[in-house]
């Protein structure tokens, strides 16, 4: 009666401009609201049903009560409060009926469902979250530097997060590393940006870029509190500047006429499918409880790998148009065997292995790449596919050879072509930075012995070192790498297609 | 009957007291030729072993090893030769050449195999395969990196080659059970040859 009595004079509310996001570590998804009087109501249903909770009206008591593990919640219906475990709190409006249902203050959230659940929750009204759980959100702000040209944007990251960049198709891409976006509203785009999109992909921030622009430069810093990107966009004339993001064909020597600004980019995409390179599976070396090599200040090589297997799968999924199968995109253990057995599922065509490496000195720095040294038994088995070639019938009455080879020495009938990826792994990094003693090296590397494809390994840094532990923290630091492996890839990757070529 | 019984109980202890008899005169006789060869054998390679002074308590005949460390500059394997004692046949010479590696290194060099690490055995197989199995210390306490590890396997690896003929290749066991890697990197499962690769000359001052 009682509740009939409140929900009269506003039977009919108003959906605001937009819904809640409800972001758990399931994923998200809109929770809608209702305007009544000028306050915002969601309605106890829909609480009921996402937080697993007992809604029971009490008419006699005048109120709702609202039950979770053996907890309970009495929400007023003629004053503006609850009894909240009997605590009283107070919130903005009484429960409230539309029809047949009945809504609470979207306040009732924080203020009485929050402090009895089992999960942490927190409302974040300016970006209109609902959080449940242990759940990364990262609050981004945006903000246009400089209109220009060249036009100067900022991104802001808080707290300090692995960001990854790319730049495809006119659209420079921001990706952020966490389970949300906690955005303030974008500024109005400007120069020679023509849009500012937060959140599409869901951790992504997209700037569409104007017709007229050059290739960006993207820059990545770190701090303890925050990370910033700032990108920078020049007019396509003044483009020719070398040290822009993408990096030029480094298998074409230099052309006396006027460089091309975006040269590797733009023609890959149409030929991707017709390449032999479709798929690349990047293996992040270590992880979960195998932490790998713990540099002096506490870094670990898990997390470095990780973050750089990320940062490459990015460049080359937005610029080379190649599958990538990551070994693990999380933090967790997994066995070699299991790492080669995703290659080989994937049917890549190209297996990395990244890891950060470590020396009994400290003086020792510099990046190195493996691919594989076969034994005596390896050495037996290469000359065995290489003498002998097994011979299937297919359907149709046709006949297809079949490599026959040791599972676990799958790697033997590739290393020729290991050692040509290695070789050119190794002089695209050492243009981006220092090499180790030993650049260049074959060893019984257990990952590569099972990768039936091509197949190397980096040493990108020695984490022993205390510079280089510093250095390979930065985006930057780890860009500069990326760029260098991706450089081979496309070297190989036209390797590929040409040895396939008749 | 009973006197047939101690009849047969006194010749049995006739035979035993004759048995008894021959395995002192040979035990006798092993020792003294023993003796004889160490006395042959051992003050040359004592003098060899002057330069070292790491040299444990001097009654006990020693040999000069070559054993694998790092460089001062952990870039590369360092030979480097050092007193290990006697022992007797190329199993038993195997197990103190191996303890003695797992010893800290001698300056400047850097040790290569974590502290802790117990060498559980050391066996050599008629094919010429050497089992160095190692207690779980030298996975579980390794720093990790492939260089380290590269150079870990091959300080155990030449270490045992270098030193005993009878052995070409050898492979690492940990715990007692053939095992993948030790940090992740260089694949244990099959036995090793000797790799020089490695291995960078020094100089006799280092």
């Amino acid at each position: 009666m009682v509740l009939l009595l409140i929900s009269g004079p506003h039977a009919q509310g108003t959906a605001p401009t937009s819904p809640l996001t409800l972001i758990t570590r399931d994923g998200r998804r809109p929770v809608p609201t209702t305007i009544l009087n000028g306050q915002e109501f969601i309605a106890l249903d829909d609480l009921a049903s996402l937080f697993q909770l007992t809604v029971r009206e009490d008419t006699l008591a005048g109120g709702v009560t609202i039950s979770y593990k053996g907890r309970t919640i009495v929400a007023s219906a003629d004053q503006a409060m609850a009894s909240v475990n009997g605590r009283v709190v107070t919130l903005p409006a009484p429960v409230a009926r539309v029809g047949r249902r009945l809504l609470v203050p979207v306040d009732f959230i924080p203020r009485a469902l929050a402090p009895i659940y089992d999960s942490p929750i927190d409302l974040r009204r300016a970006s209109r979250l609902l959080i449940v759980g242990t759940v990364r959100v990262a609050r981004v702000a945006v903000r246009l530097d400089a209109v220009g040209p060249p036009t100067r944007a900022i991104v802001e990251i808080t707290p300090a997060l692995l960001v990854s960049t790319g730049y495809d198709a006119g659209r420079v891409l921001v990706r952020i590393e966490t389970d949300a976006l906690d955005a303030a509203p974008s500024p109005a785009p400007a120069g020679l940006i023509d849009q500012i999109q937060t959140g599409t992909p869901a951790t992504t921030i997209a700037f569409a870029l104007n017709p007229r622009s050059g290739t960006p430069r993207v820059s990545t810093t770190t701090t303890t509190e925050s990370t910033r990107v700032t990108i920078e966009i020049p007019l396509a004339a003044q483009s020719q500047d070398t040290n822009t993001a993408p990096a030029p064909q480094p298998a074409q020597p230099p052309s006396p006429a006027a460089p091309v600004p975006t040269p590797s980019s733009a023609p890959a995409l149409p030929g991707a499918a017709a390449a032999r390179l479709q798929t690349l599976v990047i293996d992040a070396g270590h992880g979960g409880d195998d932490v790998g090599v713990r540099g002096v200040k506490g870094t670990l090589e898990k997390q470095i790998t990780l973050d750089v297997a990320r940062k490459l799968k990015m460049l080359i999924e937005t610029r080379l148009g190649v599958r990538v199968v990551m070994t693990r995109d999380d933090d967790r253990a997994i066995a070699p065997d299991e790492r080669d057995a995703i290659a080989n599922n994937s049917k890549a065509d190209l297996f990395l292995s990244l890891h950060a490496n470590g020396a009994p000195s400290a003086t020792v720095k510099g990046t190195e790449v493996y691919y594989l040294r076969l034994d005596r038994a390896g050495e037996d088995a290469r000359r065995s596919v290489e003498a002998t070639e097994l011979v299937l019938p297919v359907v149709g009455g046709a006949t297809r050879p079949i490599d026959v080879i040791r599972w676990d020495l799958a790697q033997a009938a590739h290393i020729d072509a290991s050692s040509r990826f290695a070789s050119m792994l190794e002089e695209e990094l050492e243009k981006h930075g220092p090499m180790g003693p030993r650049p260049l090296q074959q060893a019984p590397m257990r990952v590569l012995s099972g990768a039936n494809m091509p197949a190397a390994l980096v040493e990108i840094a020695y984490l022993t070192n205390a510079d280089q532990e510093q250095n390979v923290q930065s985006g930057d630091f780890q860009m500069t790498l990326v760029q260098g492996i991706y450089d081979a890839i496309v070297r190989f990757r036209a390797y590929l297609e040409a040895s396939a070529a008749p | 009957m009973t006197s047939r019984v101690a009849w047969l109980t006194r010749v049995t202890r006739k035979r035993w007291l004759q048995v008894g008899a021959v395995v002192v005169i040979f035990a006798v006789a092993a020792w003294g030729a023993n003796r004889l060869l160490e006395r042959m054998v051992v003050p040359q390679t004592v003098q060899q072993a002057a330069p070292t002074p790491t040299a444990p308590a001097a009654s006990v005949p020693h040999i000069i090893a070559t054993l694998y460390y790092g460089t001062s500059d952990g870039q590369a394997l360092a030979a480097v030769k050092r007193e290990v004692p006697l022992g007797d046949g190329p199993r038993a010479q195997g197990r103190q050449i191996l303890e003695s590696e797992l010893e800290p290194a001698p300056e400047p060099f850097h040790s290569l195999i974590p502290p802790g690490t117990m060498l559980r055995a050391f066996y050599i197989t008629d094919r010429g395969d050497a089992f160095v199995d190692l207690s779980p210390e030298v996975s579980t306490m390794h720093p990790g990196g492939s260089t380290n590890e590269l150079l870990t396997v091959y300080a155990i690896v030449n270490t045992v080659t270098a030193n005993l003929s009878s052995v070409e290749r050898v492979q690492i066991l940990i715990g007692g059970k053939q095992a993948d890697t030790l940090a992740g990197h260089v694949d244990l499962r099959r036995p090793f040859e000797r790799d020089t690769a490695l291995v960078r000359e020094t100089k006799a001052t280092e």
